[in-house]
């Protein structure tokens, strides 16, 4: 009697391994697919060998002399952004006073960083004091004219400072609007239920810039006279009302996702409407809802570009104002490409936090 | 619904103090939100008043008929200084349907191109799918328009070196991109003609085609006929009546390009940049949709013994429209929105004329906000009944 031994295992064929098994499962996997991908492999030699070339290769990265970006040799100007990098950033804010935006954007990390880490533990406090008392804070810090800080106006605000402060109050400012337009859409309340859907409705039916335009150019009229409203403040009330309608259907859509079990407790309980709400319903809801958030976020941040059209300075503008100078000879390419990258960082950052919180918030019920 | 404000009243509710009792609450609350809308309407009302009376600016829709005066860079119908400012209305109004029209086409094709791409088997294609996806995607659209206009207006050669495109027939250069006009000669109407009527003959064969499989279950190609039919009648008489229709090609003549359709290069930008923009969007909409088809569906059809061709036209497919449609309905409106942003570029759009350049000139601003806004409001209440309509008709029916 012999026993029995298995053959070893035979290595799988080359072909289905490693990186030519690779490259055969994804790129040559049949006759069309071979053609396929050597049409794109030549496209793409053509497209991105003059674009690196362009962008890195031959690029000016830092010079002293601006002249050398007007030779057309050259490539990309890069340290024309370097140049300008401080103004891109702080607008023309008073450069003495720029600490007072550096601790801002500082506070700003701060409350925000720790979020993207799974273990920190203080995420809902973090959480509340963002949405509280850092914009007090860095209002105070912004403005000044109090506590011994000197008084800088709003038309020196400007670059990336300017876009974070617009989307940041657009967010923190249409939030509370954004869930008392909810409730009121779900209320039983014919007038009140009537009157929030016209709002929210009107305002999700036209574009921003023609709010912005109204807000520009009506709520001065609408306002008694005397009353001077600054063009910021102005821009704001109405990227608020535009948002807060966006924000109040996101939240709606986390209302209409509680059971109604738990309203049928809340009153069981005795809790009165906003007791019930503020402890039992918003809770749950709002947490459903995050991912929506950040998603009306990341548009609401791509959209504050346009108040460059009522002619506030953010990053954009100023982008827009600084290319114009000859002496650096066309930085347009280069001028652009950088503020896309800006707002590209923090999009994309943004909507890959959002998906990470939706896969974690969607627990079970996935078929 | 649950509102936990919903009174049921009880019949011993004499007992209840009377701010305790919901249905006077209710009421009680409706009434104050009544008098608070009605006090700030009448306070904005009062004060714009007062504030056109200062500013000498008379109340009302009568500056609609004043001349308006000023020019406007391009018009689909006629127009000119001495034209009203209702012309003018017109005038951004059909601009402003023209680039979405043709955005929406465009987006269209493409992101379903970059949809079906992105799901590709083939990695360098999903990839590069991907990575356009989530550049332009998070990208702010102005700046996109602004940099494509830079782009046509700054790099771009002047008329002379022009860059010529498919056998000289495009040209491309900084005032525009020039297409081959056709110019329809008499006797075009009869391909019209044919035209309509193998659309008509088309339908009713493919009802009749349905009926009877329905009845019989025989099956009749009958989308390959009515295509046949729809393509190639039309080409048959066309050339039977002795090709009625010629080109203008555009031709470089003296300093300018002559001839041909010009595309500004403001339109240029504005669609292009609308276009990328919006088919990243629609590409997303297209994989969810595809990928929102469960893999069961599919094998189930094979399991019947349909093959990849029907499993796919109807299986796959009318599954994955009934999840596509909706969102997509959602981002034509907000193209047609963002077309607003043509107002950056000097694209005389609604926004740009109407609420730009006669606002300014007549300081109407209540009337022209309004009117603005009703157009966007109109188009996008009407976008979101069909919509209603469309869900409605493709809703599952289930038991």
């Amino acid at each position: 009697m012999s026993d029995f031994k298995a053959l070893p295992d035979l290595a799988p064929p080359a072909s289905t391994t490693g990186f030519v098994g690779w490259l055969r499962t994804n790129l040559f996997s049949s006759p069309l697919n071979s053609v396929v991908t050597l049409i794109v492999l030549y496209v793409m030699y053509l497209t991105f060998v003059p674009m690196f070339d362009w962008a890195i290769f031959s690029a000016v990265f830092s010079t002293d002399n601006n002249a050398v970006c007007k030779d057309e040799a050259v490539g990309a100007c890069w340290a024309f952004i370097g140049d300008r990098l401080n103004l891109f950033t702080y607008g023309s804010y008073p450069a003495e006073q720029i600490w007072r935006l550096n601790i801002c954007f500082a506070l700003l990390t701060l409350s925000f960083g720790p979020q993207f880490f799974e273990a920190f533990p203080y995420k809902r406090s973090l959480g509340i004091f963002s949405l509280t008392v850092f914009p007090v804070v860095s209002f105070i810090l912004i403005k000044g004219g109090m506590m011994g800080l000197e008084e800088v106006p709003t038309d020196r605000w400007g670059g990336l400072a300017l876009t974070l402060i617009i989307a940041y109050v657009g967010i923190v400012a249409a939030l509370p609007v954004g869930i008392v337009l909810a409730l009121g859409r779900r209320s039983h309340m014919p007038v009140i239920r009537t009157f929030c859907i016209v709002f929210i409705e009107l305002w999700r039916g036209v574009p921003l810039i023609s709010v912005l335009f109204m807000s520009s150019v009506m709520l001065p009229l609408f306002m008694p006279e005397g009353t001077n409203f600054d063009k910021l403040l102005r821009a704001l009330i109405g990227i608020t009302m535009f948002q807060s309608a966006y924000m109040a259907e996101v939240i709606r859509g986390g209302l209409q996702a509680i059971p109604r079990g738990q309203y049928e407790a809340a009153k069981a309980l005795g809790l009165s409407y906003w007791k019930s709400m503020r402890l039992i319903i918003m809770p749950q809801a709002l947490k459903l809802v995050i991912p929506g958030i950040v998603n009306t976020f990341i548009a609401l941040f791509k959209d504050t570009t346009l108040v460059l059209i009522i002619g506030l300075l953010d990053i954009l503008a100023t982008v827009e104002a600084q290319i114009q100078d000859p002496s650096w000879g066309k930085v347009n390419v280069e001028g652009h490409i950088f503020v896309a990258f800006c707002f590209w960082v923090f999009c994309f950052g943004m909507s890959r936090y959002s998906q990470k919180l939706e896969r974690k918030l969607h627990t079970g019920h996935k078929r | 619904m649950a509102d936990p404000t919903q009174s049921r009243t009880t019949s011993n509710s004499s007992k209840t103090a009377i701010w305790n009792d919901p249905t006077f609450r209710s009421i009680a609350y409706q009434v104050i939100a009544v008098a608070f809308l009605v006090w700030f309407f009448y306070f904005i009302f009062d004060n714009t008043l007062t504030n056109r009376a200062k500013s000498g600016v008379t109340t009302g829709f009568g500056f609609l008929d004043e001349t308006a005066g000023f020019g406007i860079l391009m018009s689909l119908i006629d127009y000119n200084e001495t034209n009203t400012y209702g012309r003018t209305f017109l005038v951004g109004l059909m601009n402003t349907l023209l680039v979405s029209v043709m955005g929406i086409i465009a987006a269209t094709i493409i992101g379903f191109i970059l949809g079906v791409a992105r799901l590709s088997h083939n990695w360098l294609v999903s990839k590069l799918a991907t990575v356009y996806v989530e550049t332009l995607r998070n990208i702010p659209l102005l700046l996109q328009i602004i940099f494509w206009y830079k782009i046509l207006r700054e790099y771009l050669p002047g008329p002379r070196q022009s860059i010529h495109l498919v056998q000289d027939s495009v040209l491309l250069n900084g005032r525009g991109l020039y297409l081959p006009q056709p110019v329809p000669e008499s006797g075009f109407g009869i391909v019209i003609a044919a035209f309509v009527i193998a659309v008509v003959v088309s339908v009713a064969i493919v009802r009749w085609a349905h009926k009877r499989q329905e009845a019989t279950g025989q099956q009749f190609p009958s989308f390959l006929v009515s295509f046949g039919l729809i393509v190639f009648a039309p080409l048959l008489v066309f050339y039977a009546a002795g090709a009625p229709m010629s080109f203008s090609y555009p031709a470089l003549k003296g300093f300018n390009v002559q001839n041909g359709l010009r595309l500004l290069p403001e339109l240029t930008a504005l669609w292009w940049a609308l276009t990328m923009y919006t088919a990243a969007f629609i590409a997303e909409i297209v994989r969810a949709g595809i990928q929102g088809v469960s893999h069961g569906q599919s094998e189930a059809a094979h399991a019947l013994g349909l093959r990849n061709g029907p499993t796919l036209r109807l299986v796959v497919i009318p599954q994955a429209m009934r999840i596509i449609i909706p969102p997509l309905t959602s981002q034509y409106l907000n193209l047609a929105k963002n077309s607003s942003l043509a107002t950056a570029i000097g694209y005389p759009d609604l926004v740009s004329v109407f609420m730009g350049t006669t606002l300014n000139q007549t300081g109407q601003a209540v009337e022209i906000v309004a009117m603005t806004m009703a157009v966007y409001l109109s188009m996008s209440l009407s976008i979101s009944a069909f919509m209603n309509w469309f869900n409605t008709k493709m809703a599952l029916v289930e038991r």
